[in-house]
């Protein structure tokens, strides 16, 4: 399914480089790069559904988990390491980001937004954990089990010694950067953060 | 068994040196091609087959009179399209269906070659078979497809010859026989060399047939391609046409039934001692070893795009062994796509009716075929 980051993702990635999309899905994105970037693309997705849809489409996609599987790919395999939406539902998200690093050159992650005033509101007002449309689980059920905001993302990136390159926030379809001076709005009001980066 | 006249057969003029040390020329290679080979010469799949398979791959085996081996997968809109590629298959060498091997006479003893055929190994055999596109006038190959041994081939091909495939399918296979694989293949050399009708493999000359030892060795063989839960819900502890215990050493289980018939059918169209060549051959695949530890450096030379496939209830050629084969590839940053299919049918999943398996392969070609028109 189309998202609507992926043409933001596509904007940051050059064209004719090399792609790693980590938890690449039904490679929706995989193919919009490819079709849009001349990306030389490779995904890695833990459902074998997922994958057999990915062949069905001609992508090259090896069925495996980011936190088992990155490791046999040697250092700056890829131009650029995708990470949708899926560092909340790893275990260990230091290990995932400490690997995307490695085998990536740079890396593009995005993260739902758990400072949305969405989340918060529902928090604040029902007591009970969130669930919008972006984060549609029960708390008993949901595979995200390592939630975090734009700010504390930002924040992870300090502890990691990582730089983020680029970072931007998706409110209502549109796109904008996150900076030192807006953050307190943007993790407000963002739905989701992308960001862009490097060792 | 005259078979001779259902059967192609090329005669390989060149000299071939073997890895025992041994040189063979002017040997006979018997081959089968299904399809037809298109102007460009582009569309041509070389499919390697399995350990008693043969260059029969779909239809009915004219031999046998039986379906080929790989009639769910080959043929006209089927995995292996027919009516778009043009299939080859070839027996191996050190085989039993045309090609030379242990049962051929020896032209300077006059005799039944017999266990003085000389050992061979899987690169042996695809360097026999790489003769077939030079008789074909085939630059490069659409694809290399196998399963189990016809894989370890399909990797040996590719090491060997890295810029004559466009792409390569190694199935339910690996890169190195593994401790329990070996095992199992001596069972069954054991098996028919305990039988007094072995006769030191000169058998053919005697005339008798070490039936009972070629049966037992297809019967241990047999279990290793299944899956205990395969097994389990196929005969479970049912009886065979009888109510109860019969307190004896026939068949009392189905399962005990239907191992001795597919112990009985195959010592009709299998010979003995290319049973022993060929499963030699398996046991001596180390393609880790051939490139000094590291299975990368097989394939540093080609851009031959990989799709590997394995199966949950393989437990002969487990998903490890195929995953290695992967991260090996992906160590070089070569273009490889990797699937474990669901399955309870065992090793033997490759060759029967499962419907993910035989989806992944078609659309892996299908896809792959389009794409590599669109770049030529």
């Amino acid at each position: 399914m189309m998202k609507a980051e992926y043409n933001f993702i596509a904007n940051i990635i050059e064209k004719n480089s090399t792609v790693l999309d980590v938890g690449c899905d039904d490679g929706t994105l995989m193919e919009f790069l490819k079709k849009n970037k001349n990306v030389n693309i490779r995904g890695i997705e833990i459902s074998k559904e997922k994958v057999q849809i990915c062949i069905a489409k001609g992508l090259t996609v090896i069925e495996g988990n980011a936190e088992l599987d990155l490791k046999q790919f040697p250092k700056n395999s890829f131009d650029y390491v995708v990470l949708g939406q899926t560092l909340q539902a790893f275990i260990n998200p230091e290990i995932v980001i400490k690997e995307l690093l490695r085998v990536g050159k740079k890396a593009i992650v995005t993260i739902p937004n758990f400072g949305n005033w969405k989340v918060r509101l529902d928090l604040l007002f029902k007591g009970t954990m969130p669930i919008t449309s972006s984060l549609p689980h029960e708390w008993y059920n949901t595979p995200n089990i390592h939630m975090c905001t734009i700010k504390d993302f930002v924040k992870f990136s300090e502890t990691m010694n990582f730089k983020i390159v680029k970072s931007l926030a998706l409110i209502n379809k549109n796109i904008s950067n996150i900076s030192k001076s807006n953050i307190f709005l943007k993790n407000l009001l963002g739905e989701l953060g992308i960001f862009l980066i490097e060792k | 068994m005259n078979i001779r006249e259902n059967i192609k057969t090329l005669i390989i003029e060149k000299p071939l040196e073997l890895d025992c040390g041994r040189t063979i020329s002017k040997f006979p290679l018997a081959y089968e091609t299904y399809g037809k080979l298109n102007e460009n010469k582009d569309n041509a799949i070389l499919v390697f087959h399995a350990l008693t398979g043969d260059q029969f791959v779909t239809g009915v085996n004219p031999i046998t009179k039986k379906d080929g081996w790989w009639s769910y997968a080959v043929g006209p809109k089927k995995s292996i399209d027919t009516d778009k590629y043009f299939v080859i298959c070839a027996n191996v060498i050190g085989g039993c269906m045309g090609s030379f091997g242990p049962s051929h006479e020896n032209p300077e003893t006059k005799k039944i070659y017999g266990t003085d055929f000389p050992v061979i190994t899987i690169n042996d055999m695809v360097n026999a078979q790489v003769n077939l596109l030079d008789f074909f006038n085939i630059k490069k190959l659409f694809s290399v497809v196998g399963g189990s041994m016809g894989g370890m081939q399909v990797l040996q091909f590719v090491s060997n010859f890295p810029d004559k495939a466009k792409t390569a399918v190694p199935i339910a296979c690996t890169s190195s026989h593994s401790a329990q694989n070996i095992a199992f293949n001596e069972l069954g050399r054991q098996a028919i060399t305990a039988d007094h009708n072995w006769m030191d493999g000169k058998y053919n000359s005697k005339r008798t047939l070490p039936d009972k030892g070629l049966a037992v060795a297809r019967m241990a063989a047999h279990i290793t391609y299944l899956s205990k839960k395969g097994l389990q819900e196929k005969f479970g502890r049912n009886l065979q046409e009888r109510d109860d215990l019969k307190f004896g050493f026939d068949a009392d289980f189905q399962i005990e039934s239907y191992l001795r018939y597919q112990g009985s059918v195959f010592v009709d169209r299998f010979d003995a001692n290319s049973y022993l060549y060929i499963t030699r051959a398996m046991d001596y695949f180390d393609l880790v070893k051939q490139f000094d530890g590291n299975l990368s450096n097989a394939f540093k030379k080609t851009k031959t795009k990989f799709f590997i496939m394995s199966f949950t209830s393989d437990w002969l050629y487990p998903t490890q062994e195929n995953k290695d084969i992967v991260i090996a590839l992906n160590a070089i940053g070569a273009n490889v796509g990797f699937v474990e299919i669901d399955s309870d049918k065992g090793h033997d999943s490759f060759l029967l009716e499962v419907p993910d398996f035989l989806n992944a392969l078609k659309n892996f070609l299908d896809k792959s075929y389009i794409e590599s028109n669109d770049e030529s």
